[in-house]
């Protein structure tokens, strides 16, 4: 019974630990992300609110929830109110299995730095970004606009085309590590990171994860030069906001994924390994960000084509020739 | 080849990027820093004074004709010599869109438009602006002309007595 509770109570400081930690580097990133496309641009981006902007992202949730929680009418309205939420919280959700630091020990107790270590936690990722897509879809569909509608539409094909490649691409990293546990495939790591055992595989994973979580070069789900806003063309106030927070936590999903998959996790050396998580998670934020500042958009069919045509056979063939090379060492 | 040149477009926008990155923004700040524009800028509209410090305005209403949202009104009047002024002059600032086409119509070049820009008020009755907000102690551009020394009509001289002017001709002479 004891021990039970002091178990409950570890995963709910854990959790409000990442929620807070989280929510606040989303909101920060959003800050990051403006400077940072500002200076790539020749501008400053945000820089008046405190120093150097520093209260920008408190200035900004404050507009939001102050502006009007707008229902189009004719709208499916249950729908249209729960969709912002499904996306925030598939976010939210995948860190549940992210493991940030070695296990800790703390009074003679031995603490995984992670809420819940499932054996099938990369599974765990992929249902929860295939849930994602609802969001999008429901959004989109419930606001009664073509613009959203063409966006979720867009958003639906994109999100489950690239899923397949996302998945073939990891399959090299399961085989490595022997497990789907998170934890097992950041220990596999511990001499040298996935990235230079898998370097084809680490490319396919950027590329289909960028259009996985609707980022540019691939946000044709919300093309603000095609179809307005797309999927959350019709929503304002906080909602909106559900949507923006969520696409940043999804930022910050992705940095832990690849931090996990291929980055080597919180391996690294002289500083504390949370250190080493938290930095690789900005870093690849960071190309993120880069990237949005650098490429064009591509057309839709060029999008889907490249998904299905190149990047799926390209990841088999990789899927093939890794097990041909492991299984070619064991023998 | 084409896989090439796709590769090489595709990674030397980042390197592009990265490099802006760390150049200097050209932005100014504006409260901060401002920047002076250049002499002809149009923007605040005065009127001028000539060199001896008279008013330049005749109120013959030119600028108000030109003016294309009508935000200049004045009530012209006639002195003792016969030199007119304007007994009062009223620009709206609200309404003008500096076009600048008053300064251009002037043939006193009383009116004339200046560099500085920071006019706007959250008081809109503000922006009205009467003549003594608008005379100002110089000539501003042109720092000799005076029209009464050109105009022929005898207020700064005796009727024909300018420098670049010959006298009245008398209508009821023979000769041309």
């Amino acid at each position: 019974m004891n021990e039970m509770l002091i178990t409950l109570i570890l995963i709910l400081v854990k959790l409000g630990l990442i929620f807070g930690v989280v929510l606040s580097m989303a909101a920060y990133l959003v800050l990051a992300e403006r400077k940072i496309l500002g200076r790539m641009q020749m501008r400053y981006g945000p820089n008046r609110v405190g120093p150097g902007g520093m209260i920008q992202p408190l200035c900004d949730v404050i507009k939001l929830i102050t502006k009007e929680d707008f229902v189009p009418a004719r709208s499916d309205k249950w729908i249209f109110l729960f969709a912002p939420g499904l996306t925030a919280l598939t976010a939210l959700l995948s860190f549940a299995v992210v493991p940030f630091s070695p296990p800790l020990t703390l009074f003679g107790r031995e603490i995984p730095m992670v809420v819940c270590d499932l054996h099938i936690g990369l599974l765990y990722l992929f249902g929860l970004s295939s849930l994602a897509v609802y969001g999008v879809v429901l959004g989109g569909w419930a606001s009664n606009s073509k613009y959203s509608l063409l966006g979720a539409m867009r958003g639906l094909a994109q999100m489950l085309s690239y899923e397949l490649a996302l998945g073939l691409s990891l399959i090299p990293v399961v085989m490595t590590a022997k497990s789907f546990s998170l934890t097992e495939i950041v220990m596999a790591q511990s001499t040298w990171p996935n990235i230079l055992q898998h370097p084809l595989a680490f490319i396919i994973f950027m590329i289909s994860i960028t259009a996985e979580s609707k980022r540019t070069p691939f946000d044709m789900p919300e093309a603000e030069n095609e179809i307005v806003a797309g999927f959350h063309t019709e929503y304002s106030g906080m909602r909106f906001g559900l949507f923006f927070v969520g696409e940043y936590i999804n930022l910050i999903v992705i940095g832990a994924m690849t931090t996990v998959f291929f980055l080597g996790g919180w391996h690294g050396p002289f500083l504390p390994p949370v250190v080493w998580f938290i930095g690789k998670v900005l870093f690849v934020a960071f190309l993120f960000i880069w990237a949005r500042g650098s490429m064009p958009r591509p057309r839709y069919d060029q999008l889907l084509r490249f998904g299905w045509k190149v990047l799926i056979p390209l990841a088999l063939l990789n899927v093939v020739i890794t097990g041909a090379i492991r299984l070619a060492m064991n023998s | 080849m084409n896989f090439w040149r796709d590769i090489k477009g595709t990674l030397q926008p980042f390197w592009i990027t990265l490099g802006y990155l760390f150049k200097k923004p050209v932005t100014i700040q504006y409260p901060e820093e401002k920047r002076t524009p250049p002499p002809r800028y149009r923007a605040r509209i005065v009127l001028t004074r000539n060199p001896d410090g008279s008013e330049r305005c005749v109120a013959c209403q030119l600028c108000s004709a030109a003016c294309p949202v009508d935000c200049i009104s004045m009530q012209a009047a006639e002195a003792e010599d016969g030199r007119r002024y304007a007994a009062w002059f009223r620009i709206n600032f609200a309404r003008c869109i500096f076009c600048g086409l008053c300064a251009e119509a002037c043939p006193t070049m009383a009116i004339q438009t200046t560099p500085d820009y920071e006019i706007c008020n959250r008081d809109v009755l503000k922006l009205v602006q009467e003549k003594e907000d608008l005379l100002i102690d110089g000539c501003g551009k042109d720092d000799e002309y005076n029209y009464y020394e050109h105009s022929g009509v005898g207020v700064a001289n005796e009727r024909g007595g300018n420098e670049d002017e010959y006298g009245p001709v008398d209508p009821k002479a023979l000769l041309p």
